[in-house]
């Protein structure tokens, strides 16, 4: 069972499995969390529907269990809530409530302002489950709305190149077309065609886009001037080179380090994250007050060090197969077939996760 | 106006690979900024500015001291450079402290106090000058407080040198004359003679006053450069109006003498006339050349690598004077006098050059030779001849061309020599400097020879830092973290089982090498991936490569 990540003892079920299983809570719609061909899930209103839009009724779970905010739910003597992690819309983190004590798997979470989704709410706990995309001191998020004045800023500095800009589509896309709507930006936002089904999707539960128009590359003189944004590896490719001298820009965390937006040819590095960064994940543990922390993936060693040094017992899970679709991901080595980082990982995950699950399952 | 704002115009400039973005971006600060900050951002830009007062070690004191040594390191093993590391990491005044007690939805918004403003670019510059050493880390400290990340990244760059944002003095002089529709050439022939903040050229250029006057100064002229020969123009060329001379493997440098001073220029136009006392002091005439600066020991030219020594110094002493005698081998003669020679044919321009050679005959100084030929096949021939280290290849000048500034196709050609090529073995990685500095990328690679048991070892015959692709770069940087077997400091030993096809325009012999052999210019041609490490070559068919120390036909004429 250790391949397959977080497992629920007590309560029989994974969070966030990374291979089909029988009982799944899904934190959130991003594919490296909410995989399909489990057979019952549990999750959020917004995440289901995400996954149904993303790969179908059928992907979806075979019994899809909504579960509302507040609302509690047992299995095996184990009480669940799902509780607002401020990541995308429909994030949840997973409360489990077992003989008196609480363990809360965070998923993936921020602590910025997301006019997108609920904000995080800390829950106070025994065993804290995080994520450590950013966990460097090095990453710390400067405020979102600055971010897009420098976008705003280049169209005015270059009003007949077309911006085209970065970024996930589930999530990002919707926050950033968010953040330029309250920057003033009301002319129509240009989509790649895979933004758009899950553009609709925000709308439709919800969340105001204002005009979206499909980018159309062979429409390109429409776009001199415009925003359109497209995923990341969209912007890299031919696609994006065929618009009218584009500006290409990426929204995300990684754009922090300066020699690492520019190898990848990027003009407008925009810092926006959907993850918490070094303050925000360690402020995040403060706040849950839980003496010990398991960290799933990411930069695991600068965090576990912080956390001992206020006396907090943190341990490394080196989960497989996270941190692959949204942030986590821009990072992979281009498929080389050799040094897979992946399958180092995969090794040693098998032995930490199955030392916690035998001495410590919840 | 401020820091963060010469921050913003840097941080666009790196990013901004095209040189029409870069221009627009130059011209929108010379119509936003104000007096003096746009003129000590330009001289900042384009390097005419330059602080030794802030070592890198006052930074990394100041960084140590508010920072956990351990994050600090993992930071830096991930960032690569350290201005840049401690850039993010410098702990942000007036954030929120963390898990200050407040409400959950108080904690949404990140709210910054405002403190002591960030200071004025003229400011910094002003400061740095007055300030005791003593006090340097204190006021230091204190800015980076005032500033965001790419504003502290600003600071750190700005006063320890080595901005490195591709803005050469001509981009930005062309930025110039865009924005104030003044000609670029009537830029260029002030330019040395005003200096940062430039506050009489812009008030020229904004139409506030005179043309500032140069008055004697030495100024420099644009050189006149090469195109790469390709086989299909080889095939277009008539050879009786050709001349040939070798190409020498040094630095191209315009000297500048008259009443009004000497000067050294390298070939951007750079003012490199400290370097080099000797050629100034030989320069006792008036006129303007163009030639190669060279180490010249015999009347025989050494390797690049002996001028290297001569390069980026901050002092120059006797010894190094001694050791690494420069000369200057002439091409061309721009001006004799006053006498502007640039729009006579090159031959006209030769036959001068020759007659003032014959009668200034100045010391440190001759003339490069002309080869003679009848046929291209023949010239072909003596190219690839040439196999010593001080030579890349023969120029080609068609014998009526002007002295036109730039590259113009059909006047001047390099017909390099073909490279020579290796598979050799990685064995140490190091990560580079600048803009590679986060990854891995510069690669020392060893050769088998037999280790005196029976068997093979590698030894190390060199280091290359070009040649590869972005994705290149980014996959050899991975499989160096993963196949690392051992860290001595900057650098990485690797398993012993990539072979890289290293390309190189010459070999030769090294006392200083453990291998007894010495690359010059190597970079990376091909990862092979193919290639098993046992098949890569042997040391023995390197030395095979190694140039007779004969020197070729023409390179000892005076
Ligand atoms: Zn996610
Ligand atoms: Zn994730």
């Amino acid at each position: 069972m250790t391949p397959q990540g977080l497992y629920c003892e007590p309560g029989g079920f994974f969070i966030d499995p990374v291979r089909p299983v029988d009982r799944a809570v899904i934190t959130h719609g991003h594919a490296d969390h909410a995989r399909p061909g489990h057979q019952a899930v549990l999750a959020t209103v917004e995440t289901l529907a995400v996954m149904r839009a993303r790969m179908g009724e059928g992907g979806a779970g075979a019994v899809q269990q909504p579960i509302g905010p507040g609302e509690v739910l047992e299995q095996g003597g184990v009480a669940i809530r799902l509780v607002p992690a401020g990541h995308v819309l429909g994030s949840a983190q997973v409360v489990l409530d077992w003989q008196g004590s609480r363990a809360v798997v965070s998923g993936d979470y921020k602590r910025q302002r997301d006019p997108t989704c609920a904000p995080f709410q800390p829950v106070p706990c025994d065993v804290f489950v995080t994520e450590a995309t950013f966990a460097l001191p090095v990453f710390r998020h400067p405020p979102p709305e600055g971010e897009v004045a420098k976008l705003l800023k280049s169209l005015a500095l270059f009003p007949d190149r077309t911006h085209v800009v970065g970024c996930y589509a589930l999530g990002k896309c919707q926050r950033l077309i968010r953040l330029l709507r309250e920057a003033g930006w009301d002319r129509p936002i240009h989509l790649h065609g895979a933004l758009a089904a899950l553009c609709k999707l925000y709308e439709s539960l919800g969340v105001a886009l204002g005009p979206l128009e499909p980018a159309t590359v062979a429409n390109k003189a429409a776009l001199r001037g415009a925003i359109v944004l497209a995923p990341p590896s969209a912007v890299q490719d031919r696609w994006a080179r065929r618009l009218t001298e584009p500006v290409v820009g990426v929204a995300s965390g990684w754009m922090r380090v300066r020699q690492r937006a520019k190898l990848r040819g990027v003009e407008l590095p925009m810092v926006i994250s959907d993850h918490a960064d070094w303050d925000d994940l360690n402020r995040t543990v403060d706040e849950v007050g839980a003496p010990e922390v398991w960290v799933t993936h990411g930069r695991d060693d600068a965090l576990v060090h912080a956390l001992g040094q206020r006396g907090i017992r943190g341990r490394a899970l080196h989960l497989v197969g996270l941190g692959e679709e949204d942030e986590g991901g821009t990072e992979a080595p281009p498929a080389t077939g050799e040094g897979d980082a992946a399958a180092v990982r995969g090794v040693a995950a098998g032995t930490d996760v199955a030392a916690v699950s035998r001495g410590e399952g919840l | 106006m401020s820091v963060p704002a010469f921050a913003a115009l840097l941080e666009r400039l790196v990013f901004t690979p095209g040189r029409n973005a870069k221009l627009a971006l130059l011209r929108d600060w010379f119509a936003t900024q104000p007096d003096p900050d746009r003129g000590v951002g330009l001289a900042a830009l384009t390097e005419e500015l330059v602080f030794t007062t802030a070592k890198p070690s006052l930074i990394r004191d100041l960084v140590a001291a508010r920072t956990d040594p351990v994050l600090l390191a993992l930071s830096h093993d991930y960032v690569g450079d350290f201005a840049e590391t401690v850039a993010l990491i410098w702990p942000q005044r007036g954030l929120r402290p963390r898990g200050a007690a407040g409400g959950e939805h108080e904690a949404q918004a990140e709210t910054y106090i405002v403190n002591a403003p960030p200071p004025a670019l003229s400011e910094v510059v002003e400061a740095l000058e007055l300030t005791p050493k003593a006090e340097l880390p204190a006021l230091i400290g204190g800015w980076l407080d005032t500033l965001d990340s790419s504003g502290r990244l600003a600071l750190i760059k700005l006063i320890t040198g080595g901005l490195r944002v591709g803005v050469s003095g001509r981009l930005a002089r062309v930025a110039l004359a865009e924005w104030s529709g003044q000609d670029v050439a009537a830029i260029e022939e002030v330019w040395h003679g005003v200096a940062p903040p430039y506050l009489p050229l812009f008030r020229w250029l904004e139409g506030r006053d005179e043309k500032p006057d140069p008055r004697e100064a030495p100024v420099f002229r644009p050189l006149m450069l090469a195109h790469p020969l390709e086989d299909a123009d080889l095939a277009a060329l008539d050879p009786p109006a050709w001349r040939a001379e070798w190409k020498w493997d040094g630095i191209r440098v315009q000297l500048t003498a008259g009443p009004g001073g000497r000067r050294l220029w390298s070939r951007g136009g750079e003012d490199i006339t400290g370097a080099f006392p000797e050629i100034v002091e030989a320069m006792d005439f008036h006129a303007v050349l163009d030639g190669e600066l060279l180490v010249i020991r015999d009347g025989a030219v050494a390797p690049f690598a002996d001028l290297q020594q001569r390069l980026n110094r901050k002092q120059v002493t006797a010894t190094m004077m001694r050791d690494f005698p420069v000369g200057v081998r002439l091409y061309d003669l721009l001006f004799e006098g006053t006498e502007d020679l640039r729009p006579l044919p090159f031959d006209a321009r030769r036959a001068r050059l020759e007659d003032w050679v014959a009668r200034v005959s100045p010391p440190r100084m001759d003339l490069s030779a002309q080869i003679a030929f009848a046929s291209l096949a023949q010239l072909g021939g003596i190219r690839d001849g040439a196999r010593a280290a001080s030579i890349e290849g023969l120029m080609l000048k068609r014998a009526d061309s002007p002295y036109v500034a730039g590259r113009q196709k059909g006047l001047w050609w390099k017909w390099k020599r073909e490279p020579l090529s290796i598979d050799a073995v990685l064995m140490y990685a190091q990560r580079g400097h600048g803009k590679r500095s986060s990854f891995y990328s510069d690669y020392t690679f060893g050769l088998w020879r037999p280790d005196g048991e029976g068997g093979e070892e590698l030894v190390p015959v060199g280091k290359a830092y070009s040649g590869y692709t972005d994705e290149e770069l980014a996959w050899l940087d991975r499989w160096i973290r993963n196949h690392t077997t051992g860290r001595f400091g900057p650098v990485r030993e690797v398993e012993k089982h990539l072979v890289l096809e290293v390309i190189f325009d010459a070999a030769q012999l090294s006392t200083r090498h453990k291998s007894g052999v010495a690359l010059r210019f190597p970079r990376i041609a091909r990862i092979r991936t193919d290639k098993p490490a046992s098949e890569a070559d042997r040391l023995d068919m390197l030395m095979a490569f190694v140039e007779r120390r004969a020197a070729p036909e023409g390179e000892a004429a005076d």
